[in-house]
């Protein structure tokens, strides 16, 4: 079945250099996020700028090694490299000391290991070789619970390690899961779930109306979500066109009559009866409706109207009686409920700043004032697109944005060419996983996400993280550099 | 290709991601281009913004005293581009430096690293108020100067500088790993400042205001909006009696040692005294860095936190712990007697004791101090048929010393302090070779000297633990923080592995020390206090003199250890101090007709000869 290819021939020289130049504007940028004006005599030019450099060229050294490997490793070893770093994360989860609030570093005298970032290429590596062995099917029920069990092992282990942040990252495995057959209803529902759980929290504490202060506006704006997609659905699997009509019409009559009671008469009305009560007449006509035309979709579009509202109530009871008092305050500050005057939000807030005092060219390399005086925390780790924006402004932020879309684009296109499955899937991995770290990164410096503290690929200060995403990219270039390997199928 | 059919999911997610990056596109070009409020054209030094800096926590005793608490100073700030045109003689008159200086200083500042003309740089340190006064009325005329406020330390007392500690400015450690500080900001070095920082510190707040191109302020941005005020520290409120503090020290002047009190029924620490000692004023403000060079090259180490840091060989007050254990292991009881023929002798091998009666039982053992009642019963108990082993019962005889307290750092909220040293088998299993030891090889660990070590702070938990019958708090420094709650570990209580009726004929033995024994010269009237004096060996001078003891016998109220260094026996020093600071602490006063102690203790000099190196 295969042939022997030259691997420098066959390299994706295009996306090393991208690699290249991520890397090396990366440390350009924590030099001048680190570069310090007021200090003094203490400076000392080895500090961060000089520890990444060395981080750079160790990074260099694990991706020749992982090129000049049989590519075939990979594939074998999946299994292997996924229980090895299992263990280590288990490892980590026992033994790690306390540093900064989190418990995921491994101290090796004088460097620490965050083994959570090692763990992504090991559970890209088995998420591929299982979605590509012989026999596995999307539609099998079995088969999708194991690959389950597969991406959620790391992710339990690692938000026991207080990184909640890096746990959220596998959750994008599912745009591959997608790319691989998955129904795309799955992903919706999926995105129907965060986005109600966050409406749900965040306006949990505000009340409809004045007059019944426990009836939280969150439930309220869940249901007419959820009734909203409703109509979507109907539209879309049963066609339905006539069904989704009168139940529009009936919900616009309902609210429109409870509102005029309640803004012309001022009557105080019980909003959140009145949506469950919409919503309950909803289900009975679906109901009838399906039972008439002996049609399954319509019992589905029920269920989810049910599922949407337990999933709201569910999530205000968890949140409000089953979270501690400074778990709560730290998802409320996360969404801006609260103003805490030293916490996340004053970060973005200042990291807005600083990226908009920018300007179109910025203020010039190592003339940031912002970012260097620490009004910008972590401002060579988490928000080092921070200094980018502040001191080369917007021209500086749309190279960066520019470089990594190219980047994800080629790697997209890399994994389509492939010819085995496995390759393709762990490119799609790979992809995924670069995306979320973009996409949420630089979204909550620029105050759009939630602040979940993941690092931004390539340029965040930081060995592990660095050779994390060095690893997954290369062995992703060295199993590219074999597809020709595999015959056409 | 088996998934052909989704190979159009691609473009979706392809899609996806370019979706994502154009709303990034577009929020950035609204917030670096479109949104002028963020940017000034003009000048991209638009914003000042101003670290308010927070009032750092009081510290007061444990009756309401302040302690310390905070004067401000006023750093003196330039922007370099913006003094041009600055009259400089009339700056150097007002600063009262001259021209010669200036300049010198101006190209320091340019010729440090990392500098830059865009941000303040410090021309002057820690102006007095007075100085900030003639300075303020006249900063209209000097652009590009400005004045950051700071906060100094400034003490009410001249005592318990060591334990208070000292704040000045963070390390480039510091900074890397905290993101609160920043270069040239002051933290907490040692002692309390240093453990209660994070409670101490507050909050930083900042205040964004608005120049024009020429660097005047203009006023606040956007109405104040994006300003974060500062948070004041939390005031802390310490265990101490300053006055018992105070009382302690002058005790202790002349003399090298330490003296460590503390409340058995809670843990808390009531003096901590280290001598020599020195006023925490002198390291504050701009003498900081002299003073503390000559109280580094003192050949008497003030800086060294004796009660903490110190360790001793704990002498005979180690027999209290021998006596405990042996009964806790049934090796002994009340009535177990042993015969003492001025020493205890196997062979050529000799401890020495004093002149006594013998044979004496457990309590009257105590009492008169007898070497070989605790020689004999070591012995005993190392080579008891229950214990398989020497090393075995070995063992078992450290890990009932560390229960009460030895071997290792008790976990007070102290930076510094030291674990002391218990040996275990494996020490003597290297030093002999394996079972190569016998029972006479660490006899005298029988009567605290030898191979273990303990911290002047350990002896007085051992105090507390003997009045208390059995169990201890942890011993530490701050009663209350406001607005918080201290440690949790200093209020559970820490039981050890010796059972409560094994304390009485120990505390009987250490009230007949009071009564007729060696601390006879120290008992206060009407008090029932019990005590225990030691020698701490001293190869390399004169012998330490020791003394543990608590009061009054049934709910006792203090429990202290005395150390001072190089005086010899005892009952001589540590015994008197001990007493004197106890009925201080329990009456309030020191009647008259112990004045003539008091007297003795303030005046003597024991002070070793040292030559300066």
């Amino acid at each position: 079945m295969s042939r022997p290819i030259s691997i420098i021939r066959s390299l994706d020289w295009f996306t090393i250099a991208l690699y290249l130049v991520l890397v090396i504007l990366g440390l350009a940028a924590i030099y001048g996020a680190v570069y310090n004006f007021e200090d003094t005599a203490l400076w000392d030019f080895s500090k961060r700028y000089g520890k990444q450099l060395v981080w750079i060229g160790l990074s260099f050294v694990i991706a020749t090694v992982l090129l000049m490997l049989d590519s075939r490793i990979y594939s074998s070893f999946a299994y292997f490299i996924y229980g090895a770093s299992v263990f280590l994360l288990i490892v980590t989860v026992v033994f790690a000391p306390e540093i900064k609030g989190s418990r995921s570093w491994l101290v090796l005298g004088p460097v620490n290991i965050q083994p959570a970032e090692f763990a992504k290429a090991a559970t890209c590596l088995a998420v591929a070789k299982f979605m590509s062995s012989y026999g596995f099917k999307m539609t099998n029920i079995k088969d999708i619970l194991r690959l389950c069990a597969i991406i959620f092992l790391p992710v339990a282990l690692i938000f026991l390690q207080d990184e909640a942040g890096l746990a959220t990252v596998y959750f994008v495995l599912l745009l591959v899961l997608y790319r691989e057959g998955m129904p795309g209803i799955i992903l919706f529902l999926v995105f129907c779930v965060v986005v109600f759980c966050i409406v749900a929290i965040k306006f949990g504490d505000v009340a409809i109306i004045p007059a019944y202060p426990n009836e939280a506006f969150g439930l309220l704006l869940v249901m007419i979500m959820s009734m909203a997609v409703q109509l979507v659905f109907l539209q879309v699997y049963p066609k339905d066109f006539l069904t989704a009509r009168n139940l529009l019409i009936g919900t616009l009559v309902i609210f429109g009559i409870v509102s005029a009671l309640y803004f012309l008469f001022h009557i105080p009305v019980r909003f959140t009866l009145v949506g469950y009560l919409t919503i309950a007449l909803s289900i009975v006509y679906l109901l009838v409706t399906g039972f008439l035309r002996r049609k399954w979709a319509y019992v589905g579009i029920a269920s989810f109207l049910i599922g949407s509202l337990a999933l709201a109530n569910v999530t205000e009871y968890v949140f409000d009686n089953m979270l501690r008092p400074h778990q709560q305050n730290r998802i409320k500050a996360t969404f801006g409920m609260i103003d805490d005057a030293k916490g996340v939000e004053y970060n973005v807030k200042q990291s807005v700043i600083a990226i908009g005092s920018g300007g179109f060219s910025g203020k010039g390399f190592l003339n940031g004032t912002q970012t260097k005086l620490k009004y910008v925390p972590e401002h060579d780790t988490d928000f080092i697109f921070c200094t980018v924006g502040e001191e080369h402004g917007f021209i500086g932020t749309m190279t960066v944005l520019a470089l990594f879309l190219i980047l994800l684009l080629r790697l997209l296109y890399l994994a389509e060419r492939q010819r085995s499955p496995f390759s393709r899937i762990y490119g799609y991995c790979v992809v995924a996983i670069l995306f979320y770290h973009f996409a949420i990164n630089i979204g909550m410096v620029i105050g759009l996400t939630p602040v979940i503290g993941i690092p931004l690929p390539f340029f965040s200060y930081g060995g592990s993280s660095l050779w994390g995403f060095t690893i997954l990219l290369f062995i992703f270039l060295r199993l590219d550099a074999s597809r020709k390997e595999y015959l056409k199928t | 290709m088996i998934n052909d059919r989704f190979q159009n999911r691609k473009l979706i997610i392809g899609g996806l991601m370019i979706l994502v990056v154009l709303i990034y596109v577009v929020r950035l070009f609204n917030l670096q281009i479109v949104d002028e409020s963020y940017q000034d054209k003009a000048d991209s030094n638009a914003f000042q913004k101003k670290i308010e800096f927070p009032v750092r926590g009081l510290i007061k005793d444990r009756n309401g005293k302040i302690l310390v608490f905070n004067k401000p100073a006023y750093d003196v700030m330039i922007v370099m581009r913006e003094i041009k045109g600055l009259d400089t003689l009339d700056f150097c008159n007002t600063l009262g430096i001259d021209v010669e200086n200036f300049n010198a200083r101006m190209k320091e500042i340019e010729n440090k690293a990392g500098y830059s003309s865009y941000t303040p740089q410090t021309f002057m340190n820690q102006l007095s108020a007075a100085e900030y006064g003639v300075l303020q009325e006249k900063l209209f005329r000097f652009p590009g100067v400005y004045i950051q406020k700071r906060t100094l330390r400034e003490y009410d007392y001249p005592n318990a500088a060591l334990l208070l500690g000292s704040i000045g400015e963070v390390r480039k450690k510091t900074i890397e790993n905290d993101d609160f500080y920043v270069a040239g900001d002051f933290a907490g070095q040692n002692g309390i400042e240093l453990t209660y920082e994070k409670e101490l510190r507050g909050e930083k707040g900042v205040e964004i205001l608005l120049r024009d191109a020429h660097g005047r302020i203009q006023g606040k941005y956007e109405e104040g909006i994006h300003d974060v005020p500062s948070v004041p520290g939390k005031n802390l409120m310490l265990s101490i009696d300053i006055d018992l503090q105070a009382y302690g020290e002058e005790l202790m002047r002349n003399k090298v040692g330490s003296i460590a009190a503390l409340d058995p029924s809670t843990g808390e620490i009531l003096a901590l005294v280290s001598s020599p000692t020195y006023d925490p004023s002198q390291l504050v403000g701009r003498q900081r860095t002299k003073n503390y060079m000559q109280l580094v090259n003192d050949p008497l180490k003030p800086l060294f936190d004796r009660p903490m840091m110190a360790c001793y060989p704990p002498g005979s007050t180690f027999k209290l712990v021998n006596a405990l254990v042996f009964q806790q292991e049934k090796i002994i009881n009340r009535t177990t007697s042993y015969g003492c023929a001025s020493g205890y002798h196997v062979g050529s091998f000799k401890v020495g004791c004093h002149a006594h009666a013998s044979p004496l039982n457990l309590v009257q053992s105590v009492q008169h101090s007898c070497n070989a009642y605790y020689c004999a019963g070591f012995r005993t108990m190392l080579d008891a048929p229950k214990y398989k082993k020497v090393a075995d019962a070995f063992e078992v005889w450290k890990n009932h010393v560390v229960s009460l307290g030895f071997g290792y750092r008790l976990g007070a909220d102290v930076p510094n302090e030291k674990r002391g040293y218990i040996p275990n088998s494996e020490v003597f299993n290297k030093l002999y070779g394996k079972d190569r030891w016998r029972s006479l090889t660490v006899v005298s660990l029988s009567i605290g000297q030898g191979e273990i070590l303990a911290t002047p702070l350990q002896i007085a938990n051992m105090g507390a633990i003997i009045g208390n019958r059995g169990y201890y708090y942890t011993p530490h420094l701050v009663k209350g923080i406001e607005g918080g709650e201290i440690d949790r570990s200093f209020i559970q209580k820490k039981v050890t592995t010796v059972d409560p009726q094994y304390f009485d004929p120990v505390i009987e033995g250490m009230e007949l020390v009071m009564r007729a024994g060696t601390g006879w010269s120290s008992r206060i009237d009407s008090i029932t206090v019990c005590g225990k004096t030691g020698t701490s060996q001293n190869p390399h001078g004169k012998d330490h003199s020791l003394f543990v003891a608590f009061a009054p016998k049934v709910n006792p109220k203090i429990a202290i250890c005395v150390v001072v260094e190089n005086s010899g026996f005892g009952a001589s020093w540590a015994a008197p101090i001990a007493s004197l600071m106890m009925e201080k602490h329990l009456k309030g006063y020191i009647p008259s007709n112990r004045k003539y102690l008091e007297e003795r203790m303030f005046n003597a000099n024991l002070l070793p000869i040292v030559t300066p190196n």
